[in-house]
């Protein structure tokens, strides 16, 4: 019952704010504040702390769940369910909205009220993608999020926001309906072998499924996601889409976008299909490693403050898509970490923007610099979340990564070595960023205030849990355990399949050696280990 | 000889034929416009009723010309809805033209009455009766305001390319009896089951193709589309794409349905071809416009693309999924044509995208609704257009049709491109203040607000039509 409150709340907001926004903008603000607020509330409840501990020993799961009758004839249903995974996806959603609208709070639009309708709808796809554990449900929420999102550039957007607006519609919607073409391939499949015609999750996973078919369909849905991530050459959308949107469409687009697309393939492509997602492996590696290069290079050349943001999202983007697919434990942690804390940089970072842009009207770094000396408290916010993008040490951000390499360098030494030249290549451009910004010769003309309470509140908001999560992430890794291994699970299966003896005990013995390596460095307990096994012998009719 | 149970199972056709009757009658009597239009209303209200009187005793098979079954009640029930709904919102803008407008309801039930028929015909004979009765009628409606500029252009282009089309299915029917001697669906599906079909009546069937691909205006066939939806009356114009479209459909599905045509490679492999060209085109040429009227006219060829990739199937997913994006295409369309008619002015349509700028600051729930009707075009969750083109896109991967489907998601990704042109145009500022047609009368607030909840009910919860539309074909 709670899911579907989460899901429900934040249209209903929307619509609410729609009807009082173009009379009461204030009103409509705290109407936006006050659901965004309960719906941090509702998923602390409907994810109890004690859950964390007895979640371990049971995974595969969920936690919160509901499944009622929707299409009955063609096997889809209105289905929910919450785990792990799916809880910090939904709380970083709301926290970063929540700060979005704290942070635009003095912003005036035109029609203020269908711009809200359209945020909201924005984060109730995004929740929805996060919960929705029937493939036809996904498709929808997934589908929802890009009206409303286009509507926020190409209406309210800067100069050129059109095309930048088609652009981003385009890829997107293509993406969406070729993953679409992949979940109808499986549900198909599934339904001719089973007899059973299904969309739900829990059913179509160990669809055994055709090599020659899997293939095509791993790579119609992977461009799905990767298109929202976006990897490149799937790119281009992006920088131009997050310098052209408002500051609240910027923000979704280049900080909370692409923890759907990664949530999409951790959470479906490689548990649906284990052996095909294997199989791109290599060129999803070589992307991975071209993309965090090549976005790095792209972000140093940079003019614009927030297209050298995107380039740094899409520079980061390729350590995630490394860590996915070393396919274990430690370098899914980092992922889900990455996630986690690249969006609140990326978000600080365009909420910085935006503060500059209240200030100085511009995005051009060029036209900033030496804003230190008027307003010391925003250059060290700057500094911070600089310091956040490069990965320093005790912030989280340097967790992520050095897990997601630690990982990757355990399967494929030469991938982790090329991966470590792109934190250089970080440092490069992120210290040009803050060069530019702060220090200097004073480029612009008027005063730059420094922050308000208000975002001294916003900042605090945004530094605490940086912090937070590079120093204390054992109950993030707790709460990640189980939805992890279940996504692993399956393609341990499938390497025994293989019967490649030496292989599974290199595999399983490096996974005892990870929960080990995590449970001692971050001090919890994990009830689940892996076995090893010497012979081929199936172990009590379970799926080894 | 037809016995009264035939005869009782005509009744929704008698109901609609004996309203056109005395509409006519009325008129000699007294011009009324108001008296007319309850009468049509009333027509088609009881024509759609009978359909749950005669529904007990189906299938009826009246000699054999027709078959009253369930599923040519289904069709009919959507035919007649959607001509009541035209009826409804033709009120006010036909009130501000000057000529005689009475007869304008008797050749939307006309029209109704072909389209009707073809639903329920059995044989080439009701097959060209209804044809030519609709098309006579559209003849007229489509040039019915003759003073206006394209309105004559428009009627004369129909008028010939019609008549070739009819031509070309008469030729056909004439070439596919010559060979079997016979022109009752049933029979014709017994000599094909023989296999060997010669040469002539394959020619014959070929031609019968290009009559229907006229009708459903599939490319190359579609020539007349954009000037006909340009020129004719927007309430015309909806009637084109709805009525008119969703008889020629409902008839061309029972003809390969009975005829089992799905097992000829050859003629589904043309099929393939022309959907695949006429998605393509239809999307491509949208994109040039800039009239609003041909933007939905090239949209509508590329829609009868998708609907041809749903009944190319041949699976029991076809006609469910051809059904529910028919209606969920009629339900937009209807939409659509019926914001276009609202904000016509007195003396031309509302046609130039300059007219719809701005429109959502002067007319926001009007624009709302365009909105929600284009989207529904574009496949947008939460319309019933979305479910549609999921359907169509699940009956294709069922079938294996890849390369349609593919085609599908292409081209239906580059006909976003002009439905948000035309949102957005709506929402940017007017440069200078054009007057505001369309106020909201009760029977517009009706109108749209029945549309609305229809698109939006089915786009949330399909379930109740696909429930409905399997009942209503399983017993075919």
């Amino acid at each position: 019952m709670i899911l579907i409150l989460l899901v429900a709340i934040l249209p209903l907001a929307g619509l609410i704010t729609w009807i009082t926004g173009s009379k009461n903008e204030k009103l409509s603000k705290w109407i936006l504040l006050v659901s965004l607020l309960l719906e941090i509330i509702l998923s602390f409840i409907a994810w109890p702390a004690d859950i964390v501990q007895k979640n371990t020993a049971i995974p595969h799961i969920w936690q919160q769940e509901v499944n009622l009758e929707w299409i009955p004839q063609l096997g889809i249903g209105f289905h929910l369910a919450m785990d792990g995974l799916s809880f910090v996806m939904v709380l970083i959603t709301f926290f970063i909205g929540l700060l979005t609208v704290l942070a635009t709070w003095k912003n005036k639009y035109q029609r203020q009220g269908f711009f809200n309708f359209n945020f909201m709808l924005v984060l109730t796809g995004l929740t929805g993608v996060f919960l929705a554990v029937d493939m036809f449900l996904f498709y929808f929420f997934w589908e929802l999020m890009l009206i409303p999102m286009y509507f926020l550039i190409s209406l309210w957007g800067g100069e050129k926001r059109k095309a930048a607006a088609f652009r981003f519609f385009i890829f997107t919607q293509a993406g969406g309906l070729l993953m679409l073409l992949g979940i109808l391939g499986i549900y198909f499949i599934h339904g001719h072998n089973t007899g059973t015609y299904t969309f739900d999750y829990n059913l179509l996973l160990g669809t055994t499924i055709p090599p020659g078919i899997a293939i095509w369909l791993v790579i119609a849905m992977a461009l799905g996601f990767l298109v929202k991530i976006p990897l490149i050459p799937l790119h281009t959308w992006l920088p131009d889409a997050t310098a052209k949107a408002p500051i609240a469409g910027s923000i979704i687009l280049a900080g909370l976008l692409w923890n759907s697309g990664i949530y999409g393939i951790m959470r479906f492509l490689l548990p649906l299909f284990p052996y095909a997602s294997m199989l791109i492996k290599p060129a999803a590696m070589i992307l991975g490693i071209l993309a965090i290069l090549y976005g790095a290079k792209l972000a140093f050349a940079q003019t614009d403050l927030r297209r050298l943001v995107a380039y740094s999202s899409i520079s980061h983007v390729g350590f995630v898509i490394i860590g996915l697919f070393a396919f274990n434990q430690i370098a899914l942690q980092g992922v889900v970490m990455q996630m986690l804390t690249h969006s609140i940089s990326t978000a600080a970072l365009l909420i910085l923007a935006g503060l500059l842009l209240n200030r100085l009207k511009t995005d051009d770094l060029d036209k900033m610099g030496g804003i230190w000396t008027d307003a010391p408290s925003t250059g060290s916010f700057g500094l911070i979340f600089t310091m956040a993008t490069v990965g320093l040490p005790g912030l989280g951000n340097f967790l992520a990564e050095f897990l997601v390499l630690l990982g990757t360098f355990k399967v494929n030494i030469t991938v982790a070595v090329l991966a470590a030249l792109g934190l250089i290549a970080t440092v490069i451009y992120a210290l040009r960023m803050i060069q530019k910004i702060a220090f200097g010769e004073k480029q612009y003309t008027g005063i730059a205030h420094d922050l308000s309470i208000r975002e001294k509140i916003i900042a605090a908001a945004l530094v605490v849990p940086i912090f937070w999560l590079g120093l204390f992430p054992g109950p993030v890794f707790k709460t990640l355990n189980a939805p992890i291994e279940k996504t692993l699970e399956q393609n341990t299966g499938i390497l025994v399949s293989v019967r490649d003896q030496n292989k599974i005990a290199d595999y399983i013995s490096l996974q005892n050696e990870q929960h080990k390596y995590l449970a001692e460095r971050f001090n919890y307990t994990s009830i689940k280990k892996y076995k090893i096994f010497t012979d081929n012998q199936p172990e009590k009719g379970g799926k080894w | 000889m037809v016995s009264t149970k035939e005869i009782l199972s005509l009744l929704p056709l008698m109901i609609t034929a004996g309203g056109a009757v005395l509409l006519l009658l009325l008129i000699g009597i007294k011009r009324n416009h108001i008296i007319t239009r309850f009468a049509s209303l009333f027509t088609l209200l009881a024509a759609f009723i009978s359909l749950f009187v005669v529904r007990p005793y189906q299938p009826v098979y009246v000699e054999h010309l027709l078959v009253i079954d369930s599923f040519g009640s289904l069709y009919m029930g959507i035919i007649f809805l959607a001509s009541f709904f035209i009826i409804l919102i033709s009120h006010q803008y036909l009130e501000s033209t000057t000529s005689d407008i009475e007869e304008y309801y008797i050749l939307i039930l006309l029209a109704t009455l072909g389209s009707a028929t073809l639903a329920v015909s059995h044989h080439f004979i009701t097959f060209f009766l209804g044809i030519e009765i609709l098309s006579s009628s559209l003849y007229v409606l489509i040039a019915f305001l003759r003073y206006r500029e394209h309105s004559l252009e428009a009627g004369i282009k129909y008028l010939i390319l019609a008549a070739v089309s009819s031509a070309f299915l008469l030729f056909g029917m004439a070439l596919v009896y010559a060979s079997y001697g016979t022109m009752y669906f049933p029979e014709l599906a017994a000599f094909l089951k023989q296999g060997n079909i010669p040469a002539l009546a394959a020619g014959g069937f070929g031609l019968i193709v290009v009559g229907i691909g006229f009708k459903l205006a599939l490319v190359p066939f579609h020539l007349w589309t954009p000037d006909v939806y340009e020129g004719a009356p927007a309430p015309v114009t909806a009637l084109v794409a709805t009525v008119s479209k969703g008889g020629v459909f409902a008839l061309w599905l029972r003809f390969i349905l009975d005829l089992d045509a799905f097992r000829f490679p050859a003629l589904m492999t043309v099929l393939g071809i022309l959907a695949a060209v006429s998605m393509l085109t239809g999307n491509l040429l949208a994109l040039l416009q800039q009239n609003v009227k041909r933007i939905l006219a090239y949209s509508s060829i590329a829609h009868m693309g998708y609907l041809l990739v749903a009944f190319l199937t041949g699976s029991n997913l076809a006609t469910d999924s051809s059904t529910f994006y028919l209606v969920a295409y009629i339900i937009t369309s209807l939409g659509a044509f019926g914001v276009v008619t609202v904000i016509s002015g007195t003396d031309h349509d509302a046609t130039s995208m300059g007219e719809y700028k701005g429109l959502f600051a002067r007319k926001p729930w009007l624009a709302g609704v365009f909105t929600i009707m284009l989207l529904s075009l574009a496949g947008i969750p939460f319309t019933a257009g979305f479910f549609g083109k999921f359907y169509v896109l699940m009956a294709g991967v069922e079938a294996n049709l890849w390369w349609l489907v593919i085609i599908l998601v292409i081209s239906s990704t580059i006909g976003l491109f002009y439905y948000l042109k035309i949102i957005l145009t709506m929402f940017s500022n007017p440069e200078q203040q054009t007057a505001a047609h369309g106020s909201f009368s009760f029977t517009n607030t009706l109108y749209f607000g029945l549309l609305t909840i229809a698109i939006l009910g089915l786009g949330l919860y399909p379930s109740l039509l696909i429930r409905l539309i399997h009942s209503f074909s399983m017993v075919m």
